[in-house]
């Protein structure tokens, strides 16, 4: 009977309690109405040039928004489910929605929130909208017409090297002294340790790290030295057996080539620093060529091979890497060095128009900005009054805004 | 000094202890954790392949989305290996032109956008000290790397300019990397100080 007692309790004080929470939910929704004319403010679109997952609102009237905050919210259509995206305390605002869907519609809500708490009713303020993907981005048509101008440019030359001009490309040190490493190597008996660097076969300097390798692989291969190529990109790897095959066949020496100095180690930045790090110590190589992209790990491979007593050449894109080359390395190929490192060793006509045109952009980037510069000199000498050199300098940041 | 009785912990210390130990010269210790590093990360990044890549990128979409378009990567991918066969070894080149074609293709716009904005970035509005010396900085730069030119008489010292530019930033990023690094080091020496032996707090 006690016990009939206690649980007849129990259920009264469980629907007192959930009825109070009920009751405290209700009194909660202060709904306030909210002017219609206020929310042809609001103003949800598409946003233009994207691939179709941003939709942008924003509202321009200089609302006073010291009494109250707005809640923007977002909902799909035919959905039941709010998502609050923004609380907005000043006005005028823009915000961009990113990461939507191109095959849904989406309509947004405001609601207005007092000093007290109380929100206001969810007021649509838009027809159902979806983003729409652009083919073609508009505002990137400079871009375009640069890549072009640039692609014609290095087909040009690229023929005219062919056709047998001579293009002059001046010394670079870290390069000259390849040859002696690899000799080096080849007189004290040891190894040349060959690092394509830590990125991916999309990166930019892991292309012209394995574009180096194949005059490289070729010298070791008419010295008879032994090659390792540590990886820590599968791809890379492949292609890095690709490319010392093909140049130890060059050399004539397909013989020489054995397919296990080129391995994978691991894809984790730091393991493969470790590993890199043992081979130098174990296998001590003459010289150590570390070509490529390279992050945080940098150090710890140069330092390794440092102590090792081995040459070393390095050379990177990635410019926080390279103070740490210039500092525990014999030689450091500095930035696009690297990218003109493979038509320097290998003067292929492809490589070598291709460099002649970066030059050429570069010295007409070399003569916009030293003619912009004295433009703006100029106007500020006069006060800004000449109009033509208003309008070139306008023009110019037209140009590269894009 | 309380020593940590947590097993992990333990484990921790020791590896890196042992990670310290190449400070000194290769040794077993050093190498026992360097394998293990390798091994262990080798196993993880497989595991991570399959659940994130085999089974999120391709079974997942062909079996329950029935997107049949997965089946071209998946063919990329097993044309590697076709390294394995020497008859059919050239096939492996059929993914590697494919991924060095995207990336190399991929990268073109996106290094045009940042030189662009570099050199957009150069086009001051107003002159004050700072300005010049970046323009300064970036046409003297550019300079050093033009490969045309042999650097002799004003090419040459304008773009001695540019490398003493370059020198002074690699030696301010050198300086705040290494900081960092230390910063690295005293949360290491914090571990085992304090977490291992709690001789600190």
């Amino acid at each position: 009977m006690k016990s009939k007692i206690l649980f007849f309790i129990f259920i009264l004080l469980s629907f007192f309690f959930i009825f109070s929470q009920n009751l405290t939910q209700t009194d909660q929704k202060l709904f306030t109405p909210v002017d219609s004319t206020v929310l042809k403010n609001f103003i949800v679109r598409d946003v233009g040039n994207d691939d179709g997952t941003r939709i942008e609102v924003f509202c321009n009237f200089p609302f006073d928004g010291k009494n109250f905050t707005l809640k923007l919210y977002r909902k799909e259509s035919g959905d039941s489910n709010f998502k609050m995206l923004k609380t907005i305390k000043s006005f005028p605002f823009k915000i961009v929605d990113e990461g939507l869907f191109s095959d849904k519609k989406y309509e947004y809500y405001i609601s207005f929130v007092d000093s007290m708490g109380g929100e206001s009713e969810k007021c649509i303020i838009n027809q159902p909208i979806s983003p729409k993907p652009d083919l073609f981005k508009t505002d990137k048509t400079i871009l375009l017409l640069m890549i072009i101008i640039y692609t014609v440019v290095i087909i040009l030359l690229v023929e005219s090297v062919r056709k047998g001009k001579e293009l002059f490309v001046r010394k670079i040190s870290g390069l000259d002294t390849l040859d002696e490493a690899v000799g080096r190597a080849t007189e004290m008996g040891r190894p040349v340790l060959y690092v394509p660097g830590s990125s991916t076969m999309s990166d930019i300097a892991t292309i012209a790290s394995l574009n180096i390798l194949g005059p490289v692989a070729k010298k070791i291969a008419e010295y008879e030295t032994k090659l390792i190529v540590p990886n820590r990109d599968p791809i890379v790897m492949t292609v890095a057996k690709e490319v010392v095959k093909e140049s130890y066949s060059e050399a004539g020496r397909p013989d020489a080539y054995n397919d296990n100095d080129i391995f994978f180690l691991t894809d984790s930045q730091f393991g493969y620093a470790a590993a890199v790090s043992g081979i130098m110590t174990r296998e001590k190589p003459a010289t150590n060529l570390l070509l490529g992209m390279f992050w945080a790990e940098s150090l710890i491979m140069a330092e390794a091979g440092n102590t090792t007593g081995a040459i070393q050449i390095a050379g990177t894109d990635a410019v926080t890497q390279l103070p740490f080359f210039i500092t525990s390395c014999d030689y450091t190929i500095i930035g696009e060095e690297l990218y003109a490192a493979s038509a320097y060793l290998s003067r292929e006509p492809l490589l070598l128009g291709t460099l002649k045109a970066q030059d050429y952009f570069k010295g007409l980037i070399i003569i916009i900005l030293t003619l912009y510069f004295l433009i703006l000199i100029i106007s500020l000498i006069t006060g800004g009054n000449i109009t033509i050199l208003k309008n070139i300098m306008e023009f110019l940041r037209f140009i590269f805004k894009s | 000094m309380a020593l940590s009785s947590n097993f992990w912990i333990w484990i921790a210390a020791i590896l890196t202890l042992a990670i310290y130990s190449f400070l000194y010269k290769d040794n077993p210790f050093y190498k026992f954790a360097e394998y293990l590093l390798v091994g262990i990360s080798i196993g993880y990044g497989i595991s991570v392949y399959w659940h994130n890549t085999i089974i999120t990128k391709v079974f997942n979409p062909l079996v329950y989305d029935k997107n049949f378009l997965v089946l071209i990567p998946l063919l990329l991918g097993l044309l590697m290996f076709s390294r394995f066969f020497k008859n059919v070894a050239y096939l492996s080149r059929i993914p590697i032109a494919f991924v060095v074609g995207a990336g190399t293709g991929l990268s073109v716009p996106s290094s045009f956008e940042f030189l662009f904005k570099q050199v957009y970035a150069t086009m001051p509005t107003k002159l004050d000290i700072g300005i010049i010396i970046i323009v300064i900085g970036v046409i003297s730069t550019l300079i050093y790397f033009f490969f045309s030119l042999e650097h002799k008489g004003f090419v040459g010292r304008v773009s001695r300019v540019g490398i003493t530019f370059i020198m002074v930033a690699f030696g301010a990023a050198f300086g705040y990397t290494i900081m960092a690094r230390v910063s690295l080091f005293i949360g290491r020496i914090q571990f085992l100080l304090s977490d291992w032996l709690g001789i600190i707090k």
